[in-house]
């Protein structure tokens, strides 16, 4: 589950596509799973500095995850 | 060959900046930043409000020039007139209805000190939206299918061939996507009734719409290709604002059709990528779009490049530009004097 090489980010939490010039904006907790992901952390990795950083359950942390990840495929954001 | 310090003189057409803007200012812009020298630039115009004209930190002088309709040698004429008022090295005509006659008027203009970089006559007529089928068959590009009719009953066969939605175009301008035979019907009465037959139905192509800015060099180089997709359109469509794009396969696209057709000159191919990822070219304009400044935003000024081609300097190939730049287009009301408008109304000049 990778982010398409090109895709930029801010640390604001801008996502740019550059092949379609879409734009999308994600809020703080996003914007830091994008970072995480853009410095080849693995999903494991992740979730785990998730876990210890915020209180969240790890049954909630797979839905939301799965659910943004839907958002981020939807938006043609991952590499196929 | 022009030395970089010398004054340059170059004339161009299209000072319209208007809601549909015909492109002139953005190539002025587009010269005066990037050709390293000075520039006098002279502003060709057929109506009395362009408002180029009055804009004088954009254009220094403008004369006004006969319609296509007063035919060649009116324009030869004129043309005479303001080269031995103003010592013109070089034309950039950038109005789809004028290219014709200063094609054919193109080795003319070269013997007289003025240079010009423009397609051919067959590369202008191939790509005209009469031909496009044909062309893109020629060429191995992809082209949504079309038919060339001259009455509404030839309108049932296209049915036939396409299905609905359909796409009934005038053969200069005007579009209209209907999804009935009443629909389509109307859409050829009142298109036909406007700019005459024949009328082209095509079939629809749904998808992104992309519009590529291209330079080719005549022998099938392409030196420029910036690709760019709309983020706000006018009521009439025009990109009131749009954003540059990275994507290899729209630049290998464009390379591809300069390929093929040896194209001289700039020009802007409207593409349709479809959720299966195909390119469709859906028109190609044989000359600079109104948002060509973007393309010197993004690192590649392909006005300046023209110019440097067409005066016989050195034009390296552009290899990289800036994805994610964007324009914002801006209306300003410029004020002038009514003596202005007065000079260019009554003297066709100022």
């Amino acid at each position: 589950m990778y982010l398409r090489k090109n895709i930029a980010t801010s640390e604001a939490g801008f996502i740019f596509n550059p092949a379609t010039g879409d734009s999308f904006s994600a809020n703080p907790i996003a914007a830091e799973i994008l970072h995480l992901l853009k410095q080849g952390n693995t999903v494991a990795q992740i979730k785990e500095s998730l876990l210890a950083t915020y209180e969240v359950e790890p049954l909630r942390l797979d839905r939301d995850w799965d659910d943004f990840f839907n958002q981020l495929k939807e938006a043609n954001l991952l590499e196929s | 060959m022009n030395t970089p310090d010398k004054l340059l003189t170059i004339a161009v057409t299209g000072l319209n900046a208007i809601d549909s803007p015909g492109p002139g200012i953005a190539v002025i812009r587009g010269l005066r930043e990037g050709l390293n020298r000075p520039v006098r630039i002279i502003g060709l115009s057929y109506e009395t409000l362009e408002p180029g004209i009055y804009i004088h930190e954009v254009v220094d002088k403008t004369y006004q020039i006969p319609y296509p309709a007063a035919g060649t040698t009116a324009l030869l004429n004129r043309l005479q007139y303001i080269h031995g008022q103003e010592n013109l090295q070089l034309i950039i005509p950038n109005f789809d209805a004028e290219l014709p006659q200063f094609i054919r008027l193109a080795p003319t203009l070269k013997a007289m000190g003025i240079a010009s970089f423009l397609p051919t006559a067959a590369q202008f007529a191939a790509r005209d939206k009469i031909n496009l089928f044909q062309f893109g068959q020629q060429h191995q590009l992809l082209v949504p299918r079309d038919k060339i009719i001259n009455s509404v009953a030839e309108l049932q066969s296209c049915e036939e061939s396409f299905g609905y939605p359909l796409v009934v175009k005038g053969k200069f301008y005007d579009a209209v996507v209907t999804y009935t035979l009443e629909q389509a019907q109307k859409a050829f009465y009142k298109i036909s009734a406007k700019w005459g037959l024949p009328i082209i139905v095509q079939e629809f192509i749904t998808g992104t719409e992309i519009n590529i800015a291209v330079l080719g060099d005549g022998n099938g180089k392409m030196i420029s290709a910036i690709p760019m997709r709309k983020l706000y359109i006018t009521d009439k469509g025009k990109a009131w604002s749009g954003i540059t794009l990275q994507d290899d396969t729209l630049i290998q696209l464009a390379r591809d059709f300069i390929a093929a057709t040896q194209w001289k000159g700039g020009c802007e191919l409207e593409i349709m990528r479809t959720e299966k990822n195909e390119l469709y070219i859906m028109e190609i304009n044989p000359r600079f779009p109104a948002w060509i400044y973007l393309t010197a935003a993004a690192g590649q000024n392909q006005p300046a490049a023209l110019a440097r081609m067409a005066l016989g300097e050195e034009q390296p190939v552009y290899d990289d530009y800036e994805a994610g730049k964007i324009f914002v287009r801006y209306a300003w009301d410029h004020i002038t004097d009514i003596n202005e408008f007065h000079q260019i109304s009554g003297k066709g000049e100022l």
